[in-house]
């Protein structure tokens, strides 16, 4: 019988008849795709909770509404948002703002005037306050100067369903191969494995194999609920696209090989794939761009390998990238991929 | 020209810092031998079957299968070994025949060699569960049935039996004897348990703290070190010493608890037990507990070390 056969099957058997695994590698990036990208590009209307402390004379102010009334803002275009007015005392205000139900305090005076209290680094309270400022001052907004853009490409969920194929690559790698391999060593079955004739290296290949044929399932799938329910498509090089997913393939298996080298602890081995993992998945520009970040994090994040997976695996999907553009991505994660897998084999310990 | 024997192991020593695993171990053993490496927990066992296994390299010494060296010829000499360690786990979702298929692709055996194991440790009926609901009996049993897939000449095993209940342990027995029937396979047997390696082996080697105590068939050992049967016994009045060496001659007492309690072990049983009795009768005291037994590898060890075999 034959060996490498062997293997592989056993690795894609062990995949498919575990309910667990196969939720979190098919189903949830799903879900996930589908549920941001129904939550971002849904409704318009929007509700905005204002809590406004009111000081001696603030009955003067003719401009901010009275308790509990709400006023909308907005037009057909960009949407509309529904601010209420809550009035309150200052510590009550503050207590608002603490639990998140709110992100703007106004303080009517007599004679008209208001002071505006909020953080300028949250988003939307600086959007509230640019709305309430210019609807007070009575500057509406023109609906005829907006052009919606509708084009392909520029919704948020263009964005999110490349950034979460790059992520399913890495995760999939990453807690698969990491923790088969720390069971079976904790088993004690990899030293049983070895102490028969087994070809090292048909087990290495198996196991990448494997993960390459289960992973390209994932991805397939992914792309095509999300082309059905959002019409995804890929505009560049099909071609280039196999090219980087194996290459993120390589990659990872590579680096959770050498993670997963030599503890035969799970507790050890969640805490090091965690702490490859989660700084990537929070900065590598998976659900939001990274071009929020600081210039001096930007300029090391862009050579984070999942960056480099998702920029690229993206501009394939939206820009219409030719191949010609990601084989020195593809060259440089799959040599770095294939260094990890050497250094990986010689500290790996078997039992 | 000589010929080499199928395990030769030779003053091997194995120290783990200033622990001492195995300090001085020799060995042979010829084809078709069953023999047992039976000492406690910690004795040195398991190091020395992980050097022969080579799993382990050791710090001095030479250890040669077939005349041939780990190092050299490893992929020659797994061909020929067929092994059991102390605990294994397969993999969880994958059933017995799917394991040993996998296992039989490692030795590029035919499909038919499954059937052959299957048939031999009895999981015929077991071959389409998943080895997660495996009892430990049957655990076992799948772990010989992958030791025998490539029809070994030498099996190692490493306390195939700890942990099972005792008709589990017989079945597993019954396996190994079968083997060597058929297969005239040698084995190296580690074991804490006596009649384990009395009832599968015909050679024991008595291992403490990394050296060997005594070596030899159940008979020679027993014969050799302390040839005896023993009397435990317990009346309600202690006996004074001198009264036992007046009943007749023994190779050693042991009293207990102002000498109403004790061990006597004696050369014959039949030549002892009746004066002791008609001692106790003479004297009015009350028997409450009484035991004659042949003396057993445990006592053996006991002698030895002053420990028992299963601390």
């Amino acid at each position: 019988m034959n060996q490498l056969y062997q293997l592989f099957i056993v690795e894609i058997k062990e995949y498919i008849r575990e309910p667990g695994a196969l939720f979190w590698s098919i189903l949830f990036p799903i879900l996930l795709a589908l549920g941001l990208g129904m939550a971002f590009s849904g409704s318009s209307e929007q509700d905005r909770t204002i809590a406004v402390v009111c000081s001696s004379g603030c009955d003067n102010n003719t401009l901010v509404p009275k308790n509990e009334t709400s006023t909308k803002i907005g037009n057909e275009k960009i949407g509309y948002t529904t601010f209420k007015f809550q009035y309150t005392d200052w510590n009550q205000a503050v207590q608002m703002l603490k639990q998140g139900k709110t992100s703007l305090v106004l303080k009517p005076y007599p004679n008209d005037s208001i002071s505006y209290h909020f953080d300028p680094a949250n988003a939307d309270a600086k959007l509230s306050y640019l709305m309430l400022s210019d609807y007070f001052s009575n500057k509406p907004i023109k609906e005829s100067e907006i052009e919606v853009l509708k084009q392909e490409g520029t919704r948020y969920v263009d964005f999110l369903v490349p950034g979460i194929l790059a992520m399913g690559i890495m995760m999939s790698c990453m807690w698969g191969i990491s923790y088969r391999t720390v069971d079976r060593r904790n088993k004690k079955l990899l030293r049983r494995m070895v102490a028969t004739p087994m070809k090292k290296a048909n087990y290495v290949i198996a196991q990448i194999g494997s993960n390459i044929l289960t992973g390209a399932i994932e991805a397939s799938l992914l792309v095509l609920v999300t082309h059905w329910v959002f019409d995804i498509r890929i505009t560049g090089s099909f071609v280039g696209l196999v090219l980087m997913f194996l290459a993120g393939n390589i990659f990872f298996s590579g680096l959770a090989w050498l993670v997963a080298s030599r503890t035969s602890k799970t507790q050890i081995a969640n805490g090091l794939i965690n702490l490859v993992v989660m700084p990537m998945m929070i900065m590598s520009g998976i659900y939001f761009s990274y071009h929020n970040f600081p210039d001096f994090m930007i300029s090391v994040i862009k050579f984070l390998p999942l960056t480099i997976l998702a920029d690229n695996i993206r501009s394939l999907f939206l820009e219409g990238t030719g191949i010609n553009h990601v084989l020195p991505p593809f060259v440089i994660l799959s040599g770095i991929g294939i260094l990890l897998f050497a250094i990986g084999i010689r500290v790996y310990k078997w039992y | 020209m000589q010929k080499d024997p199928l395990i030769k192991v030779d003053n091997v020593k194995k120290y783990f810092g200033s622990t001492k695993a195995v300090d001085g171990i020799s060995l042979q053993i010829e084809k078709g031998e069953f023999v047992a490496l039976l000492g406690p927990n910690g004795a040195g066992k398991t190091t020395l079957v992980e050097m022969i296994e080579g799993i382990q390299k050791p710090d001095k010494g030479e250890i040669s299968i077939k005349g041939l060296l780990w190092g050299k010829n490893d992929k020659e000499i797994r061909e020929v070994i067929g092994l059991s360690l102390q605990e294994t786990h397969f993999i969880d979702k994958l059933r017995v025949d799917e394991t040993l298929a996998l296992f039989a692709s490692f030795y590029s055996l035919p499909k038919s060699r499954i059937e052959t194991a299957l048939e031999m440790v009895g999981l015929e009926v077991k071959r389409k569960t998943y080895t997660k609901n495996l009892s430990g009996g049957q655990k076992q049993k799948l772990a010989l049935g992958i030791a025998f897939l490539n029809q070994p000449e030498i099996l190692l095993l490493d306390e195939p039996t700890t942990g099972l209940d005792p008709s589990a342990r017989r079945e597993v027995w019954d396996i190994l004897m079968n083997m060597k029937r058929e297969f005239n396979t040698a084995m190296i047997l580690t074991t804490h348990y006596m009649e384990e390696a009395s009832y599968l082996c015909k050679r024991i080697i008595m291992v403490d703290k990394g050296k060997v105590l005594a070596r030899g068939t159940l008979e020679q050992l027993l014969a050799e070190y302390k040839n005896g049967e023993i009397i435990n016994f317990e009346v309600d009045s202690g006996i004074d010493e001198k009264v036992f060496k007046e009943l007749g001659h023994y190779l050693s007492i042991n009293l207990q608890e102002n000498n109403k309690k004790g061990e006597i072990i004696v050369e014959s049983l039949v030549n002892y037990m009746p004066a002791l009795l008609k001692y106790i009768e003479q004297k009015s005291l009350k028997l409450s507990a009484i035991e004659c037994r042949k003396m057993t590898l445990d006592d053996l060890f006991i002698t030895l070390t002053g420990r028992h075999l299963t601390e």
